[in-house]
């Protein structure tokens, strides 16, 4: 048995050490917020937070998490950032497909916690882990940007 | 605007649910059997078919109104499209209404296409009437039931906002939908004159946004219930190869996996759970008989390809005398282009799960062909379709790969839940997704453009070479005529430009693989609006004229591909002075009906491409809802950039070069230029909105970077072409 912390609550899960992150919480503590893209760190729909580090969690075994707090998309309204982050995606109706948009909006909210007033340069060098073959790309950009003028 | 009507039978009501404290009742869908499969129908008098408002919209007690879609939602916003139509003639509060996807079923066959799909850009205009109509034929069935529950005229009677008015009495829809369900729907019906629209037109928020900000939108892959296990399947790694023998010692070791099972495609793990199977599959040892494709190479089918684009075709459009044109002379134009196999790769990968009961069966995948799917499911299963329902979760992505007439990803877990006897959900990996098939056709085009004197195209010979996406499917009989596939040559033979040119003829070679090709996002528009607005720029060069007066002189007499033009050169500043470093291009191309311009803003920076800035303008005719619209557009420009900058399927000793988004490269934020979309004011026939800003992107690029290096790049993707020069 594992322990690991996801969204402030303890969890005791039957899972081997090196089992990623990604599907200790899909498909063994069955938060299906969080997704799987690619399994190689190169898409960034797993993205979740650890320790408020954002981290691709289909590459990152489950015992690096132990001791630590998960934080996954089910509870990222719970931080000023995140729901900023969450409204402004609303306002500026971001999402298409949707099915990136969990590891997107993680991704943006660990950006903003480190980079208060981020420029495009520093989005692009944040969000470019981050595919959407939707292409929202540009809402994406301009939601971060409301984020950052709302919290600010 | 009345529409007769052919329904007799009194509508049935059914209790099914209590949600939200409240009993709704459902209309069902009384009259299911009268569509039956293609050639099936019993006579139905009439030739026009109004909906059954019952299969497309439920009014709950608890005056919730809840819209079943015919089609699948898979970012293109028809969650949101098609309640609107629904919502307006039935005068709905906005607030009030749920969305569903409709189950497979007879009701709810395309109106056009003749079987339950997603795509072709057609879900709105395709949808416009029927929508409209279901909700324009329940307001009245609510009218009626309020008049007679007042024991007034109709006449005394009005509606707003999700109520009956009557002087100053309210009375919500909710109250009134049992009464309505018992009554025979009218016999005809009027619906709004466009003036008094109040929601179709105007921007609309997206009514499944909040799910798909917080996570708790349900896709496929998040379908889990107790007993589901998780299969993946060792598939052969050239295309055709067979198991000859395997090896499970090391897999059953596994913790976590019950079983290993052979299905036709290959050798499936079933596991507790993703991560068991994955490794399962990694212990699997399988030795394949490869077959034949075992020395497939790109680069030698293209040389095969070359070879065929040397004779002559079939004929796809002809006319005048191409041969006397071009003893003609003139200045003379001659050119290949060719572009590669392209992966789908939507960010969900592909998955289906399915449980196989004694006399029924239970599907849930994200697919834009649940009928389809219904009838593979059927035939692997040996039960009826009728008894096998499917679920259509949210579609993570679909770009054409969910909706495949061979049902590849759907019969396959059919048959791995039926050896494994357990309900089961088969997941593709993303390398599996992307080595998968069912691939955008590679193809080589051959052109050859004699100029006149005036400097227009006086003789044009165009040759196609590429596999055919409708052989073999339903659609086969309509689509391929006298051998040649119209997707094939689409945007070629029907090309307006061509129209324009006297002497002309387009021909096709179509060509035979192992490799299975599907329709991807714009269909063959995504390989000949490349070549053709190419072929006009050059054609513009060689006679020493602006791109954009070429265009539109060789574009008289299309009004809707001039007005898309001049309003996306106009917003564009062509023709003003830019920055140093930087160069527009532009295309324009019409396809599914509507007609997109694109002018792209470039530099080359180190050796490659950067785009700053698209400026967009499309018509296609009415807009239901505005912000969509753009979204499609900002969507289509970034899936054709990424395919044209960096994406490209090819093949080596047999297998697929690429894997995974590494070598599958797709556009990322940091190569996401500015968009801005214009809407042309039209009231002219609807046209898609989900493709047709696809095909103008890769030709504006690649025209931007012949203005800024000289260079004609005729081969996509572009990759590393510039740094090459």
């Amino acid at each position: 048995m594992t322990t690991l912390n996801i969204n402030g609550v303890d969890q005791e899960l039957d899972i081997s050490d090196d089992m990623p992150i990604l599907w200790a919480i899909r498909d063994i503590a069955q938060l299906t917020g969080t997704k799987f893209g690619c399994g190689m760190a190169q898409c960034g729909a797993c993205t979740v937070h650890l320790d408020g580090m954002a981290i691709r969690s289909c590459i990152t075994p489950a015992s690096v998490a132990v001791g630590k707090k998960i934080t996954t998309i089910e509870h990222i309204s719970q931080d000023k950032v995140g729901q900023a982050v969450q409204a402004a995606w609303s306002e500026i109706d971001v999402v298409q497909c949707g099915y990136c948009q969990s590891g997107q909006i993680m991704s943006a909210t660990a950006l903003l916690a480190s980079n208060p007033k981020p420029s495009d340069a520093d989005i692009d060098a944040a969000m470019s882990g981050n595919i959407c073959r939707c292409g929202t790309y540009p809402r994406i950009r301009a939601a971060i940007h409301q984020a950052a003028s709302k919290l600010a | 605007m009345n529409a007769p009507l052919n329904i007799s039978r009194r509508q049935f009501i059914k209790a099914t649910a209590f949600i939200a404290g409240g009993l709704v009742i459902a209309f069902t869908i009384p009259h299911a059997k009268r569509f039956l499969l293609p050639g099936k129908e019993e006579a139905v008098a009439g030739a026009a078919k109004l909906p059954e408002p019952n299969a497309f919209l439920r009014i709950g007690t608890d005056n919730s109104i809840t819209v079943l879609l015919a089609h699948s939602e898979m970012g293109q916003s028809i969650w949101t499209t098609l309640p609107m139509l629904i919502a307006e003639e039935l005068d709905a509060d906005w607030d009030s209404i749920k969305v569903e996807h409709a189950p497979a079923a007879p009701a709810y066959i395309h109106t056009a296409y003749g079987l339950q799909i997603t795509g072709g850009s057609s879900t709105t205009w395709s949808e416009f009437d029927r929508y409209r109509q279901a909700g324009a034929l329940t307001r009245a069935l609510l009218l009626s039931a309020a008049a007679e529950k007042l024991g007034v005229p109709v006449a005394a009677l009005f509606t707003d906002n999700g109520a009956v008015v009557h002087g100053d009495q309210r009375i919500p829809y909710g109250e009134l939908a049992e009464a309505a369900s018992q009554l025979a729907t009218p016999t005809a019906v009027t619906l709004k004159d466009p003036k008094d629209w109040k929601i179709i037109g105007k921007a609309t928020k997206r009514l499944d946004g909040p799910e798909k900000i917080n996570g708790t939108a349900k896709f496929g892959m998040d379908v889990q219930f107790e007993g589901l296990m998780t299969a993946m399947v060792a598939r052969s790694p050239v295309f055709g190869g067979q198991v000859k023998s395997y090896d499970d010692s090391a897999v059953l070791k596994v913790k976590g996996v019950h079983k290993v099972v052979q299905v036709p495609t290959g050798v499936a793990v079933i596991a507790d759970h993703y991560w068991a199977a994955k490794q399962g599959r990694e212990a699997l040892k399988v030795e394949w008989d490869l077959g034949p494709a075992v020395s497939m190479d790109s680069k030698t089918l293209f040389d095969e390809y070359r070879a065929l684009a040397a004779k002559e075709g079939l004929t796809a459009a002809q006319a005048g005398d191409n041969a006397a044109a071009f003893a003609a002379g003139g200045k003379l134009i001659e050119a290949e282009y060719q572009l590669p196999f392209l992966a789908h790769s939507p960010m969900e990968p592909l998955n289906c799960a399915i449980h196989i009961k004694d006399d029924s069966c239970e599907v849930w995948t994200g697919t834009q062909m649940p009928g389809n799917d219904q009838a593979a499911v059927a035939k692997v299963t040996g039960l009826k379709a009728e008894q096998i329902t499917i679920h259509t979760p949210f579609l993570g992505g679909g770009f054409g790969r969910r909706a495949n007439p061979a049902a590849d990803f759907v019969t396959e877990a059919a048959h791995v839940a039926k050896a494994a006897g357990m309900p089961v959900k088969t997941v593709w990996s993303r390398e599996d997704d992307v080595k998968g098939g069912f691939y955008r056709p590679m193809y080589l085009h051959k052109a050859r453009i004699a100029l006149g004197a005036d400097g227009m195209p006086a003789a044009w010979e165009h040759r196609c070479v590429g596999q055919s996406i409708m052989k073999g499917t339903p659609f086969e009989a309509f689509m391929i005529k006298n051998g040649v596939d119209a997707t094939s040559v689409e945007g070629i033979a029907d090309s307006a430009y061509l129209k324009n040119v006297p002497n002309h003829k387009v021909e096709l070679h179509t060509t035979e693989s192992v490799v299975r090709v599907l329709w991807w996002r714009s269909v063959g528009h995504s390989h000949t609006a490349f070549v053709m607005e190419s072929l006009i720029d050059e054609a513009a060069h060689a006679s020493g004229k602006d791109a954009l007066e070429y265009r539109r002189s060789l574009l008289k007499g299309h009004p809707r591909h001039l007005a898309a033009l001049n309003l996306a050169a106009e917003k564009a500043g062509w023709g003003s002075t830019l920055p140093a470093g930087r160069f527009r291009g532009i295309a324009v191309h019409e396809s599914f009906g509507s007609y997109v311009a694109q002018v792209a803003e470039i530099s080359i920076e180190e050796g490659a491409v950067k785009v700053h800035r698209v400026v967009c303008a499309i018509d296609c005719g009415l807009v239901v809802n505005p912000d969509s619209l753009v979204a499609q557009m900002e969507s289509s420009i970034a899936f054709g950039l990424g395919a044209a900058l960096q994406s490209e399927i090819s093949f080596k000793a047999g297998e697929v070069e690429q894997s995974n988004f590494h070598n599958y490269q797709v556009l990322r934020m940091s190569a996401m230029p500015v968009v801005e979309v214009h809407i042309v004011p039209s009231t002219d026939k609807m046209g898609g909105a989900g493709e047709p800003g696809v095909p103008p992107i890769a030709p504006a690029v690649t025209n931007a970077i012949f203005a800024a290096t000289g260079k004609r790049i005729r081969s996509l993707p572009i990759g590393n072409q510039l740094a090459e020069a």
